[in-house]
Order: C-alpha cells, then structure tokens, then sequence
C-alpha cells in the first residue's frame, strides 16, 4: 500500500515545516487530493491516524482532504471537460483522445498551527 | 499589504506603524521572498476568518504547497541528473507479478550481447532470486530488497546506482516490484516506465489499473507464443490501453520463443542511442567551452 510510504512523505513535510518554522502543533492539515491522482484518500486517512503518532507536532492533527476534480482537455472537442476517472471518455463526444489537465494533485495545502 | 490588518506597503521593512491598532506583527510575513515553489510563500497569521483580533490568540494558518511527492522527485531528478551525464537510457519495468519481466530482461540481455554494456537492478519484496538469474547471464545486478514496501522510490534507485556504478553509455533496467498499482506514483529517474502485460492475463487490465498504463511509454504485451490457447481479445486490450494513454506504444512479443524481439530491441537501441548522442551533445559543449577559454 503505497499510502503508507505518501503518508510518511506528509509527516515528514509537517516535521519540516514544524523545525523551519517554530510551532510546536498542528492541529489540521489540508491536503489536495487531485481525483485522478494515485491515492485513496480513505486509506492516507487511515495510515495519517498511525503515522502521524510518531510526530510530536503533527500527533492530534485533523486531516481534511481537498478533493481536486479531474480536467482534461478533449483533442476532438478542443475543449476542457471535465472526468471523474482515468479512461472514461470525453463527456461531450465519447471519445478517448483525452489530455489531463487537473486532478493529479497530491499536495500538502496549507496547516493550522499553534 | 498586511494580510492581517491591510496596513501598510507592500515591502515589510518598510511597514509603519502610522495608524493605531495595538498588534504585534509577530505574523511572521517571511519577506526574503525565495521564490521557490517547492517551499512556496509563507503567510502566517491569515488567521481563521482571515483577521486579526487584537489580543486574541488565535491557530495560525500556514500555507505551504508542499508536493507530497516532492522528496521522491527530488530524488529522481538526482538520477535522471546523473544517468544523462553517463549517457545511460534507462527503462523502469513494472507489471504484475508473473508477466514475465526477469524472463524478459535474461532474453534481452542475451540479444544485446556484445552491442552495447547492460546493468540490471532488481526490485523484489524479499530473496535475491531476480539478481542471481540476470548474474547468470552475465551482466552486473544489484538487488534491493524493499522488505514491507510495495514499490521502489527514487531514494532507493540513487542508493543502487551508487552500488552498482553501471557503465556509461549502456542501458539500465530497473525490474520494479511485482505490482500495478503502487510503483506507478514514484518516479525513480527513468527515461521511460515499461508496462509488461501477460496474455494470460485480462484485456481489460489497462482499464483496471489505469494510473500504472497511464504512466507508462510502452507496453509490451508478453506471452504472445501462447495466445493459440487462450481467449485473449489482442486488440481490445490494446484500445484499452489507449483509452487511459493515447500515446502509448505497444509491442507484441514471447519473451520464450523471442517473437517480436527484433522490434523491441530496435526500440531499445533507438533510446539508448539518443541517449548517448545527448551525452555527445553536452561533452562538444563542455569541450567547446574549454577551447573558448583558452582561445580567450
């Protein structure tokens, strides 16, 4: 489970930012989850409960999950549409000639610290 | 401007205190501006409601933008750094297990024998197996073993590349962890990724496991000496594969009997000879560069 190993990525930026940054706890953390990204939000959630324990400024801490929609640009449309998964095809003409534009992220947005 | 309170100018050194409202301005601001988008602008003290009360405390709100693959791509960029520099074209192999990948690369190794220098390094859970079978062949291998980890990461790849030391101008092969899912997030400094695909395994895997096809340059479809026997729909699978990636090539080969092998190794030698013709390019300029301050 990849999860794991992103999830102590996480800890490992809050621990960071933490020493960079002088505070001593988080108590949430905003994370963008892009909807074609390669994580099951429901499985960081769970391994954050475990990782985080081992971090004294992020133990406690609240994760709230930003899902970010899928966007990719239709090359038979020349347009932006939106999708919900990988292979699914365009919304407009039902095809697959597809580039992504959006929802690959996978990024630590922004913390409330004390 | 104050993001708290609006007071002020733009520049924080210069920010007087010309109206009268008893705050600290301990919010931090973090004015040396390292335009880094790694670490990306601070600003402490947005504060909730996105104010500031007076003598209130109040939970700070840090945006950081962090990539939370960003350690890993570093990493990766190291690699990719100093696989260029050697001219070394490197191919990250991953599938499930039992597609055939270590049959593959034994094959592989054998045909380019005596073309160009091939290194190997293997990625397993456990037992250094993959690595004994490609020693065999002759060419140098360097196990990893990830333990629980379900997939190798760009920080396991650079330690490899430090123990092995593979020749330059040569290809690499990186056999990732039998797995679809996991190693398609982590970049380790390939040129390409390589999804192998068994033919005694469904057409619709693309479609299952989209992130790993998505990823990928290629996919080989392997086992093709088998498909007498079998249902396999050849290409159904590939119009799968292309729903998730229009661009991706796809070869069809049996890594047993060798059918298909001459496309795939043309492929291969068309990616190592740009990557060596890259080191070219960036050795005449170095040279160039030297004889220009000579000359000077």
């Amino acid at each position: 489970m990849h999860e794991m190993s992103l999830t102590e990525s996480i800890v490992r930026i809050l621990d960071e930012q933490a020493g960079m940054h002088g505070f001593t706890r988080i108590k949430t953390v905003w994370l963008e989850i892009g909807e074609l990204s390669h994580v099951d939000p429901e499985s960081i959630l769970f391994c954050f409960d475990a990782v985080s324990r081992g971090s004294p400024a992020a133990a406690g801490a609240k994760l709230e999950i930003i899902r970010v929609p899928g966007n990719a640009w239709c090359l038979d449309c020349a347009e932006s549409v939106a999708i919900g998964r990988r292979g699914d095809p365009c919304p407009r003409c039902g095809g697959h000639d597809l580039a992504v534009t959006g929802g690959e992220e996978l990024r630590v947005k922004e913390l409330e610290v004390e | 401007m104050c993001t708290v309170c609006g007071c002020g100018d733009a520049k924080v050194e210069h920010h007087h205190h010309d109206h009268d409202h008893d705050h600290q301005h301990h919010h931090g601001h973090d004015h040396d501006h390292h335009h880094d988008h790694d670490h990306g602008d601070l600003h402490f003290g947005l504060g909730l409601a996105g104010v500031h009360v007076p003598g209130l405390s109040q939970g700070r709100i840090v945006q950081i933008e962090q990539d939370i693959l960003g350690h890993n791509d570093r990493h990766a960029a190291g690699n990719r750094a100093w696989l260029a520099e050697r001219g070394i074209f490197a191919l990250n192999l991953v599938s499930s297990p039992g597609s055939g990948k270590t049959t593959l690369l034994c094959r592989t190794i054998a045909a380019l024998a005596g073309r160009f220098p091939v290194a190997v390094i293997e990625g397993d859970q456990q037992t250094s197996n993959d690595a004994d079978r490609i020693r065999a062949t002759g060419a140098p291998a360097v196990q990893v073993n990830t333990g629980k980890g379900c997939h190798l990461d760009a920080h396991m790849v650079e330690s490899a590349l430090a123990r092995l030391d593979p020749p330059e101008d040569s290809a690499l092969f990186i056999e990732n962890v039998g797995n679809l899912v996991c190693p398609a997030a982590f970049d380790l400094g390939e040129a390409y990724k390589v999804a192998i695909l068994s033919v005694t395994e469904g057409e619709d895997k693309p479609l299952k496991y989209p992130d790993m096809f998505a990823a990928a340059g290629l996919m080989v479809l392997n086992k093709t000496d088998l498909l007498p026997h079998l249902e396999f729909d050849v290409a159904a699978s590939i119009a799968n594969a292309r729903r998730v990636n229009p661009d991706i090539v796809v070869l069809q080969l049996s890594a047993r009997t060798g059918e298909g092998f001459d496309d795939w190794l043309a492929w291969i030698v068309e990616g190592r000879r740009r990557a060596v013709a890259e080191r070219i390019r960036r050795l005449e300029d170095k040279l160039a560069a030297a004889k220009a301050s000579l000359g000077a």
